[in-house]
């Protein structure tokens, strides 16, 4: 292969696996906050017997089985391109990596996949504590799915606890401990476990307020925007705290990347300006049309005014990652963020007035930050994935040296493929969703095929005439 | 002293069986889903796997995820090898995956979901077929990296391999429905059973012909006396298996031709781990060579022996709460 093919085909490994990798994240990211709603819609079914709660589970497990079935079928996508695409990653990471991956599957993915099928279906066949039963393992197991892959992907940046073999893997040293709980672990499960609930909590919002909007007596809608718009006030500001530590860890572990992230080119002695906005340029190495507040960002990263602070120009030409695309990426989630956060707020000031059911403004603003969450949970992964570049393991391993000897034309084939296919396929359940959020939830909400679920040993009939009871 | 690269092995190789066992007979109902009318034959079907296909398919991702974490050498060379194939396969699980939940959100183009499950399933267990006779032709390697091109996987004895596993998975599937249903669909899948059974036996007969011609290695395994005596032993019981099958059939059992074929597959796969055994990449690379360090083999099986057990007790459970035939109304009543 020339040198000019290798580049390509590295090129098009990367934008398959940053594609196929975005594509599948948006679905966790959704499941594992409606997961954790529905279970707690169902334990408040079960332990107040208000059918408001039982409707908007129906409402919302319709959504969910379509998210989740989008999530595994490009879930079982990323397990296997690890090694079509990136085989010397495989090969020398598999040791630590692999394992990881492994204990996911065998106790988070075999316990949703186990349980997902009582919960969609078995409700009539099991009664009601079994399948609430089933719908907690569920969300548990999407819980117990980040915390394993979030930890393999944490220790791609801040690699601890290995040895390395003489044949060039690294291998597990004295204590999986210290792989497990490697340094940025916490703070990126912390932070990343808030997005996903964060995600579900305005997404849900949204559909709530479209629905205020146009019948705000609906009881299903008001009880999913209050407590959508409860989790945004509440939890917003949590993530703003926990946001903060973990760029203060990644300014210890990962300092290029947070140089980046501030568009800092240069060093800065005694002070370093915060950038809110600019175009970074990177080849003359300065950002043009700088708006910037002097010595914030040193206030912030340092909690000094005058502390120095490094710039790019301190990292050798060939370990600094691209600025543009961490620089806009960073700004879009912080952006979206102050945005969630001021919407939260907002909120509590209508509940405080009593307003928060026909507060047309807040509802039109809840409706058009519905799919923020999604937007930020990419924009803070392009951050943290892009910002880890040039390396697949950081500091240690090259993306360069990482790629399977493959030639272009076959990944430029596959990359079309999965393009095609995932615009198409998810494109239609994306619309299949958005039609079954149109729907206002209904009084008497259906199953899973239309009709309405029967609780055990109840006929509908005398399901109907107990609901209208209540 | 216990091998714990035997051991994991043997792990993956249950694994594999697993996935065998549980989603070859939901790919082989999308196979087979043409010959289902439209209306209540199809939805009762597609509604006897819903609630267990995504378990099944998690196998597979223990068989991925589990050859990266114990031969990640092996996971190195076999999937850039298998490039093809493997996209092939991913983008059909994609397709048919979404059907299940696709078909019943959007009945106006439920027909459009239906030829998706039918492809998706084909093109997978097609897929998978031909992975499997890839490996068994051999494999380029250089140092620790695949060193063929793009297009080595192809040829008529993976061609073959892949038709079989087909023709394999659709039998399941048609035994399946046997066991799961009654009325039309269930003679419809007497009659397919019948078919499908004599054209497994052809395709077992002519890749285990092929397979001899392959290597010297698999020549020897087999044919090389004294271990021929036990090694006859493998076509033998296949006979027999494949003569109980009928038999079941003939004599209307319902559950018992499914068991029958799972017994088939099953010597298909001894009868492989007579040729390939202890190699990872047959002819090329041995289960040790490949192998992970003690360190991470050693972690992982404990997750293994205290996880496995766990979820094999609650994946029978969630096969027993949908026991029995499938109705009309099915699951989603």
């Amino acid at each position: 292969m020339s040198a000019w093919d290798q580049d390509l085909a590295l090129l098009l490994a990367r934008l398959q696996f940053a594609f196929t990798v975005s594509f599948h994240f948006l679905f966790p990211a959704f499941s594992i906050g409606l997961a954790s709603f529905l279970a707690v819609l169902e334990g408040l079914w079960l332990a107040t017997g208000k059918s408001v709660y039982a409707n908007l589970f129906r409402y919302w497990v319709k959504i969910f089985a379509i998210v989740f079935a989008m999530g595994v079928v490009s879930g079982v996508v990323m397990s296997y391109q690890f090694g079509t695409n990136w085989a010397v990653f495989s090969d020398r990471a598999g040791p630590i990596v692999g394992p990881l991956m492994a204990y996911e599957v065998l106790t988070a993915f075999f316990l949703e996949a186990g349980f997902l099928g009582v919960m969609l279906f078995g409700l009539n066949k099991v009664g009601k504590k079994l399948h609430f039963m089933a719908t907690c393992a569920v969300a548990l197991g999407t819980l117990i799915s980040a915390f394993w892959i979030l930890s393999a992907n944490s220790w791609m940046h801040t690699p601890t606890g290995y040895e390395m073999a003489a044949n060039g893997q690294f291998v597990p040293g004295p204590s999986w401990w210290a792989i497990i709980f490697n340094p940025s672990f916490p703070y990126r499960l912390v932070h990343t476990t808030i997005a996903a609930f964060l995600t579900t909590a305005f997404a849900v919002g949204g559909v709530g307020a479209w629905h205020l909007l146009r019948d705000k007596d609906n009881p299903g809608a008001r009880t999913m925007f209050s407590m959508a718009m409860w989790m945004a006030a509440l939890v917003t500001p949590i993530q703003v705290f926990v946001g903060d530590l973990h760029g203060l860890n990644t300014l210890e572990h990962q300092p290029a990347k947070v140089m980046a992230m501030e568009g800092h080119f240069e060093s800065h002695p005694d002070g370093a300006p915060l950038i809110l906005l600019g175009v970074p340029d990177s080849a003359e190495k300065r950002v043009d049309y700088a708006i910037s507040i002097p010595k914030a960002s040193s206030l912030i990263l340092k909690h000094d005014l005058n502390a120095p602070l490094a710039g790019l120009d301190t990292v050798p030409e060939a370990d600094q990652p691209p600025v543009g695309i961490v620089f806009w990426a960073f700004r879009i989630m912080v952006g979206l963020g102050v945005a969630m956060l001021f919407l939260g707020l907002w909120s509590l000031v209508a509940r405080w007035r009593g307003r928060l059911y026909d507060w047309r403004l807040l509802h039109r603003a809840a409706v058009l930050l519905g799919p923020s969450g999604f937007v930020a949970v990419i924009a803070g992964w392009v951050v943290t994935e892009v910002g880890r570049q040039p390396f697949t393991v950081y500091g240690l391993l090259r993306t360069t040296q990482s790629v399977s000897p493959l030639a272009a034309p076959a990944v430029a084939v596959s990359l079309t493929a999965f393009v095609v296919t995932y615009f198409a396929v998810f494109g239609v359940g994306i619309w299949y969703l958005l039609r079954l959020m149109h729907r206002p939830p209904d009084v008497h909400e259906a199953g899973l095929d239309g009709r309405p679920i029967r609780t055990a040993g109840i006929t509908p009939a005398q399901a109907v005439i107990k609901g209208d009871a209540r | 002293m216990i091998d714990l690269t035997v051991i994991w092995a043997g792990i993956i190789g249950f694994a594999i069986v697993a996935y065998v066992v549980m989603d070859g007979f939901d790919l082989g109902i999308g196979i087979l889903f043409p010959r289902f009318d439209v209306g209540d034959e199809r939805d009762v079907a597609m509604n006897s796997v819903a609630p267990v296909w995504d378990g099944n398919e998690t196998w597979l991702v223990l068989g991925g995820g589990g050859l990266l974490a114990a031969f990640p050498l092996a996971y190195a060379i076999i999937l850039p090898a298998l490039y093809a194939p493997l996209i092939a396969m991913l983008l059909a699980l994609i397709l048919r995956g979404v059907a299940f939940e696709f078909r019943w959100r959007d009945p106006g183009h439920r027909a459009l979901w239906d030829v998706a499950f039918t492809l998706g399933s084909t093109v997978a267990t097609f897929a998978q077929g031909v992975t499997l006779g890839a490996l068994l032709q051999g494999i380029s390697v250089e140092g620790r990296a695949y060193a063929g091109g793009w297009w080595e996987w192809l040829s008529p004895f993976s061609l073959l391999t892949g038709a079989g596993l087909v023709v394999g998975y659709a039998l399941l599937g048609a035994c399946w429905l046997i066991w799961k249903t009654e009325g039309s669909l269930q003679e419809k899948a007497y009659r397919h059973a019948r078919r499908l059974g004599i054209a497994l036996l052809v395709a077992i007969g002519l890749v285990s012909l092929a397979t001899l011609t392959l290597e010297a290695q698999y020549y020897q395994r087999w044919l090389a006396y004294p271990g021929v005596l036990a090694t006859a032993q493998v076509p033998l019981a296949t006979l027999i298996v494949s003569a109980l099958f009928f038999r079941s059939l003939a004599r209307r059992q319902h559950a018992g031709p499914f068991f029958w074929v799972l017994g088939l597959f099953g010597l298909c796969i001894v009868g492989l781990g007579v040729s390939i055994w202890p190699d990872v990449i047959p002819a090329r690379i041995s289960i040790w060579e490949a192998a992970a360090p003690p360190s991470s083999q050693l972690f992982m099986l404990v997750g293994a022996v205290i996880m496995v057990p766990i979820i094999l007790t609650y994946t029978g459970w969630a096969y027993w709460v949908f026991r029995g035939k499938v109705g009309a109304d099915g699951y989603h009543s």
